[in-house]
């Protein structure tokens, strides 16, 4: 039955397009969509190598400018060089912006993993705010507060397929869809695999970990990597989607949203960021119908404050226990590494 | 069995090892080497600087003079996990396994050091990986069985009875392929039956060739198992001989038992 969960999921969300009328409601799964890539990406970091980036929406928001201005082009003068550069499809930005923002996942690994905890919190929130800064104040390139306006859409396709442009919401859903389902397979072999487990072992206890062999700087700077490199691209996603980006991508409470899926949803779990994403993600569109925007946000809270109290580890977690001990599964205690059994392999 | 290991050549030497901590003087100047496939034991009262020798020398901690050489190489300046991956590997006081994870997975993340899995290769599931992977399981249970452990493969590591605690992180330090096992008091608070139990696993270790340098605090082990004893005290090398040399010591008797009483 768990086996067949993934499978039975991925085809239940490639069915929505085709039964849903709500237009809005669609529109709202495709950005759910993207903001839950956003989270496994977070996830990768908080969850499975227990570094809290509380800048992660720079990356999302770095792959989102990166993106929008690979393929609008732009012309600036660096100390009175010209640069121009014309306009390129909409794929290859998304592509350099997931680049990019792993080339900052990179350096700011490399920055901030020389102390851990604490100070690495506060380097990505700096983080964070300078690339804020950057995108309001460098007009010429962003256009500051002014925004970025009429990013084109995406165009997939090769010559002997001909090419289609994704004007539609049903178009991009299946494209979230098939990057979610990519991610998650990403996520899911690391995980499981030798990097993986560097990476957990760091979590559980850096002092052991390095004593048997484990590299805290290279695993740790590996996770950033992916993690912003995977982040990148859900920030291009959404450019291309929203066909208009401004410094607001960069507000603070764009990574604390990511920060409450993972948490709620069970950080360090596969299906964590999924199930977090789509409650926090969907809820403010249901209870819009309700309840004022106001009364919205405190809701909105109590619920995180109902799920932290009651369920510490997150819904994905409970979810499990609560699965094995009604089907008398005697694997009821969980293992933080997330293996196949390891009976398999008794000779 | 000392003979032997008499004539072998040292694999691990201290060399005039200072450690300072601000004005504390952990270690004063320690000098000692343990030669290839001996077991060597650290003693001496507690603060004497038995852990902080062994930090030096695993790279947890920077020595403040001298150096520490491992088959001729110079390990200052290494991170601990350089110098696992020499082959020099040490085991805790206390943090010594993963508790929130099975025993079998604690002994697959030992293997850490073993494994040449490529990014790439593990993105892409493809089957050179898997087979590794398959490998490296069939090497957990091997050493799980080496250690004894092997029926409690999935119980967490932390729901583990102590003296078992104790075994898994051998285990774990087993797994990283060590030339040289580094063991911090191994056998405190273990009762005599598993303290037994742990004598037999030394002794199969050194049948394997293993070299061992143990800290350990139970007198009777000590002097049964050790080729030779080197005594720490106040941060500094007070005797280094074979276990009767170091009973009849003068000053190991003073430092354990204090100054002799002239009216007793």
């Amino acid at each position: 039955m768990k086996r067949f969960l993934p499978y039975l999921a991925v085809a239940f969300f490639a069915s929505v397009p085709l039964w849903l009328q709500d237009q809005y409601f669609l529109h709202t799964l495709v950005v759910t969509g993207i903001f839950i890539i956003a989270a496994m990406s977070l996830n990768l970091l908080l969850g499975y190598t227990g570094q809290l980036s509380l800048g992660h929406v720079a990356f999302f928001g770095i792959g989102a400018y990166v993106s929008a201005l690979t393929s609008l082009g732009f012309s600036l003068s660096i100390f009175g060089v010209q640069i121009t550069h014309e306009p390129w499809p909409a794929v290859v930005g998304v592509i350099l912006g997931t680049i990019i923002a792993g080339l900052c996942g990179y350096l700011i690994g490399k920055l901030a993993f020389r102390v851990r905890g604490a100070y690495f919190v506060i380097v990505t929130i700096s983080f964070a705010e300078v690339v804020r800064l950057v995108s309001l104040n460098w007009v010429e390139l962003t256009n500051g507060p002014l925004a970025l306006p009429g990013i084109p859409p995406l165009t997939l396709g090769f010559e002997w397929t001909g090419f289609a442009t994704l004007w539609g919401k049903g178009q991009n859903y299946y494209v979230v869809l098939a990057t979610i389902v990519l991610a998650y397979v990403l996520i899911k072999r690391i995980v499981n695999s030798p990097y993986g487990r560097a990476m957990i072992a760091l979590r559980e206890n850096e002092t052991l970990a390095t004593s048997v062999g484990v590299s805290v700087t290279k695993y740790l700077v590996l996770a950033a990597v992916i993690s912003g490199a995977m982040a990148g691209t859900a920030g291009g996603l959404y450019a291309h989607y929203i066909q208009i980006i401004d410094p607001m991508v960069f507000m603070f409470l764009n990574t604390v949203t990511m920060v409450i899926m993972v948490i709620t949803g069970g950080k360090g779990t596969l299906a964590g960021p999924l199930v977090g994403g789509l409650i926090f993600g969907i809820a403010p569109v249901i209870l819009r119908d309700y309840v004022g925007p106001e009364v919205q946000w405190i809701l909105y809270g109590l619920l995180m404050i109902l799920i932290v109290f009651v369920l510490p580890e997150g819904i994905v977690p409970a979810v499990e226990r609560w699965f094995t001990r009604k089907t008398g599964n005697s694997a009821a205690k969980r293992s933080a590494l997330v293996l196949e059994s390891s009976k398999g392999a008794r000779s | 069995m000392s003979s032997a290991a008499v004539a072998a050549k040292p694999i691990l030497a201290v060399e005039h090892v200072a450690v300072h901590f601000g004005g504390l003087i952990a270690i004063s100047d320690m000098n000692f080497d343990v030669r290839e496939g001996e077991l060597v034991s650290l003693i001496g009262p507690n603060g004497a600087g038995k852990t902080t020798a062994f930090n030096v020398i695993t790279g947890f901690l920077k020595p403040t003079k001298g150096r520490v050489t491992f088959r001729g190489e110079s390990l200052n300046g290494l991170k601990p996990h350089e110098v696992t991956s020499l082959g020099l590997v040490r085991t805790f006081q206390r943090t010594s396994v993963f508790e929130k994870i099975s025993v079998f997975e604690n002994v697959l993340i030992g293997l850490h050091r073993r494994t040449k899995a490529s990014l790439l290769g593990t993105i892409l599931a493809l089957p050179s990986e898997r087979r590794a992977e398959a490998a490296l399981r069939e090497e957990v249970w091997e050493i799980l069985r080496l250690v004894g452990i092997d029926h409690q493969a999935d119980e967490m590591g932390g729901s583990l009875p102590y003296g078992d605690q104790r075994l898994l992180g051998v285990a774990l330090a087993l797994a990283a392929n060590p030339s040289a096992l580094l063991l911090d008091e191994p056998v405190s608070g273990m009762n005599a039956s598993e303290t037994g139990r742990f004598i037999d696993l030394l002794n199969k270790l050194r049948a394997n060739g293993k070299t061992i340098l143990l800290v350990e605090h139970d007198m009777p082990m000590v002097m049964g198992i050790s080729d030779r004893i080197v005594v720490l005290n106040y941060g500094r090398i007070i005797a280094n001989g074979t276990p009767s040399q170091i009973q009849n010591d003068p000053d190991v008797i003073q430092a354990y038992l204090g100054q002799g009483v002239k009216h007793a």
